[in-house]
């Protein structure tokens, strides 16, 4: 029985879980899926068992400088002797965590404003939305880097003040915060319009209409009936914000207004790999890779989910 | 005009010149006209009665029914519901004042959320209420059987029944306020034939346990006959006439009342008229230019027999008390005159 197969969403939570079934069951059908699901997960097994493997990212070794791959460092060292594996999974960490953290500030951020913009309509949404607009008029790229070197710039100086303890959690972070604070507030422009897009159709269905006939607060409604049902597009924005926080956070890195040295990213390996490209090209072509292959998995991953959610899609391929 | 018969008391719903108008923008810059789907409707719904609401598609009676529940803020005029000014409520009080006012709807499948099982779905006016767990889950039960299923539908999703089945779910969730006063927005036309009898039982049921009174929009006559105790015409917004079921249906006053019954497919109807419908040309003018005069001009075949009298473009018509019914028509007396020369003599009995 279908019924029994695919249990439904009940929670918010449960959108999530059921794509990952769905994806899941897709990927058996989908060679290029499934690899770039494996691919995928030992980026994040790279990032998390980073401090288990047997070189130190940080840890210089004159004597083994530019190597290329060998048995005994797989994808060869960098200019000061540091494993490139070791440093490609440090990387993957920075990666990661910048990806994940970006996307929850822009998502929260991004529901906020959809939801309040189209429950509450009128003024309040044309403004919230012009808003949204003339943001989307800056090329992304652009905002992105005019903010980094802003926080960059602020944060590193300095040291009393209000500021002093945002200074503080700055340099802790390793110039992390300032490439967060940035793709978290300039990537919450899409969500916010595909939950707004949403939440307009929901909250005139009848069912919101009974429940608001039954008494329901604002806040009721938009707990019981709209977030749960907003939240299959909530996964769908993170499909195309992930990928796209860390090809900036590569980006702004590469630039030097991202994650500061020595903190490896992989933005920051292509940069001082671009430097050795005549003589020692794998330095160029290792954490180039990396960020290629793990931007096409994603893409490819979000692809599927996306075929997965759409219910048009969906009705026809069960039927 | 919002008057009702000192006899029958004080209405439980009361409509006075209710107005809903849409803005429409014409363009950017350009200023924007208005969509007058409800222009200026007085009615009072009696307590215990049912009140039917009847036109063609678009002559705003789903506007009006949100209108009266107060889900769609009219732009002017005023409804009363139980004594209180709905109108002038907000928030916290308007909620609590219309509590006892309740709706079903139109399509059993976006009524209800297909998130949510059943036990929530109808326990959910109790959640709001503050009724703790495990009565609500025991009141559950109760509405369900009351509606005719199983307690132990509770924990299914929507999406497993069958669109009668979930009109029902729709009606318990409604009772679970206990509701004075339901507002059905033609809930039977999503169904099957052979369901909506089982639904319209189901209401006349309910209706006698537990003294409800139903304003009922619909554009099905042949139910609207069987359940009403009276029946409101409504064409472009306004009301055209409104009188007891059997008055209205045995001799309308209105030329647009007569034209809607006698467009109306019954398997046995009485005398020639059977043969002869009143056919209107035309669709209905747009509610955004409305025609000068009484709404009905462009189509009425009435004033085409009387040789188009000029009040008619001129003078809008007022709602009026004319033998038992309040029509809307300068020639209100005509009506049944020219319609027997149009389509034969009307059964002597039906005449009152």
């Amino acid at each position: 029985m279908s019924a029994l197969e695919s249990t439904p969403a009940l929670r918010p939570g449960g959108a999530f879980g059921a794509g990952l079934t769905r994806l899941l069951r897709a990927a058996r059908a989908r060679p290029t899926l499934t690899l770039s699901l494996l691919l995928l997960l030992l980026v994040v097994a790279l990032a998390v068992f980073a401090p288990l493997l047997p070189y130190d990212a940080y840890r210089q070794n004159i004597l083994h400088r530019n190597e290329v791959p060998s048995l005994k460092h797989w994808l060869g060292t960098d200019e000061l002797g540091r494993d490139m594996v070791a440093r490609i999974a440090v990387g993957a960490r920075v990666s990661l965590i910048v990806a994940i953290t970006a996307t929850l500030i822009a998502v929260a951020i991004g529901v906020m404003v959809g939801t309040l913009s189209a429950y509450i309509g009128g003024v309040t949404d044309g403004v919230l939305m012009r808003f949204v607009d003339s943001m989307y008029a800056f090329p992304d790229t652009l905002f992105a880097i005019l903010m980094a070197a802003l926080i960059k710039g602020q944060l590193s100086s300095h040291i009393s003040g209000f500021l002093a303890p945002l200074a503080e959690i700055y340099k802790l972070s390793g110039g992390l915060l300032g490439v967060l604070l940035t793709l978290g507030l300039t990537g919450w422009l899409t969500t916010s319009r595909l939950v707004r897009s949403q939440v307009l159709s929901l909250k005139n269905t009848e069912y919101v209409l009974a429940c608001r006939l039954a008494g329901a607060s604002d806040w009721f409604i938009i707990r019981t009936h709209l977030l749960p049902n907003v939240a299959p597009v909530i996964l769908l924005s993170v499909t195309f914000i992930v990928p796209n926080a860390i090809l900036l956070e590569a980006g702004l890195s590469f630039m030097g207004i991202g994650v500061d040295p020595p903190t490896p990213s992989w933005g920051t390996m292509i940069a001082s790999g671009t430097q050795s490209i005549q003589s020692y090209p794998h330095l160029l072509i290792v954490p180039a890779l990396a960020i290629g292959s793990t931007l096409l998995a994603l893409n490819v991953i979000g692809d599927a989910l996306r075929d997965l959610l759409d219910p048009a899609r969906r009705r026809s391929g069960r039927a | 005009m919002g008057k009702t018969d000192a006899t029958a008391g004080k209405p439980l719903l009361e409509a006075r010149d209710l107005r809903v108008w849409f803005p429409r923008s014409r363009g950017f810059l350009r200023g924007q006209d208005w969509i007058r789907a409800v222009d200026g409707i007085s009615l009072g719904v009696l307590a215990g009665e049912t009140l039917a609401v009847v036109g063609e598609s678009g002559c705003g009676k789903t506007t009006l029914g949100r209108a009266l529940s107060l889900l769609q803020r009219p732009t002017g005029g005023s409804v009363a519901f139980a004594e209180a000014d709905l109108t002038r409520l907000r928030g916290r009080k308007l909620r609590a004042a219309r509590r006892r006012l309740q709706m079903i709807f139109q399509d059993p499948y976006a009524s209800l959320d297909p998130r949510q099982r059943v036990g929530a779905i109808v326990g959910e006016p109790l959640k709001i209420a503050g009724v703790d767990a495990k009565a609500r889950q025991r009141r559950v039960a109760e509405l369900l059987e009351l509606v005719g299923l199983g307690a132990e539908m509770a924990s299914r999703l929507p999406r497993e029944f069958s669109g009668g089945q979930r009109q029902r779910i729709g009606i318990a969730r409604a009772l679970a306020a206990e509701p004075r006063l339901i507002i059905c927005d033609e809930p039977l036309s999503a169904l099957d034939v052979s369901i909506q009898a089982q639904i319209v039982n189901l209401l006349l049921t309910l209706q006698r346990q537990l003294g409800l009174t139903y304003l009922f929009i619909s554009h099905d006559l042949a139910v609207v006959r069987q359940i009403a105790t009276r029946v409101a015409v409504m064409y472009l917004g306004t009301l055209v006439e409104l009188a007891e079921t059997s008055a209205l249906f045995a001799a309308p006053r209105h030329p647009y009342s007569l034209a809607l019954l006698s467009s109306a497919p019954t398997l046995a109807r009485r005398g020639a008229a059977a043969d002869r419908p009143i056919l209107l040309a035309g669709d209905p003018p747009s509610p955004v230019r409305l025609p000068s005069g009484c709404r009905f001009h462009t189509r009425c075949w009435l004033r085409e027999r009387l040789g188009n009298p000029e009040i008619c473009t001129t003078e809008a018509p007022r709602l009026v008390e004319e033998g038992g019914h309040r029509v809307a028509c300068h020639f209100a007396a005509e009506t049944s005159r020219q319609a027997d020369s149009l389509m034969g003599p009307a059964p002597a009995a039906a005449v009152g």
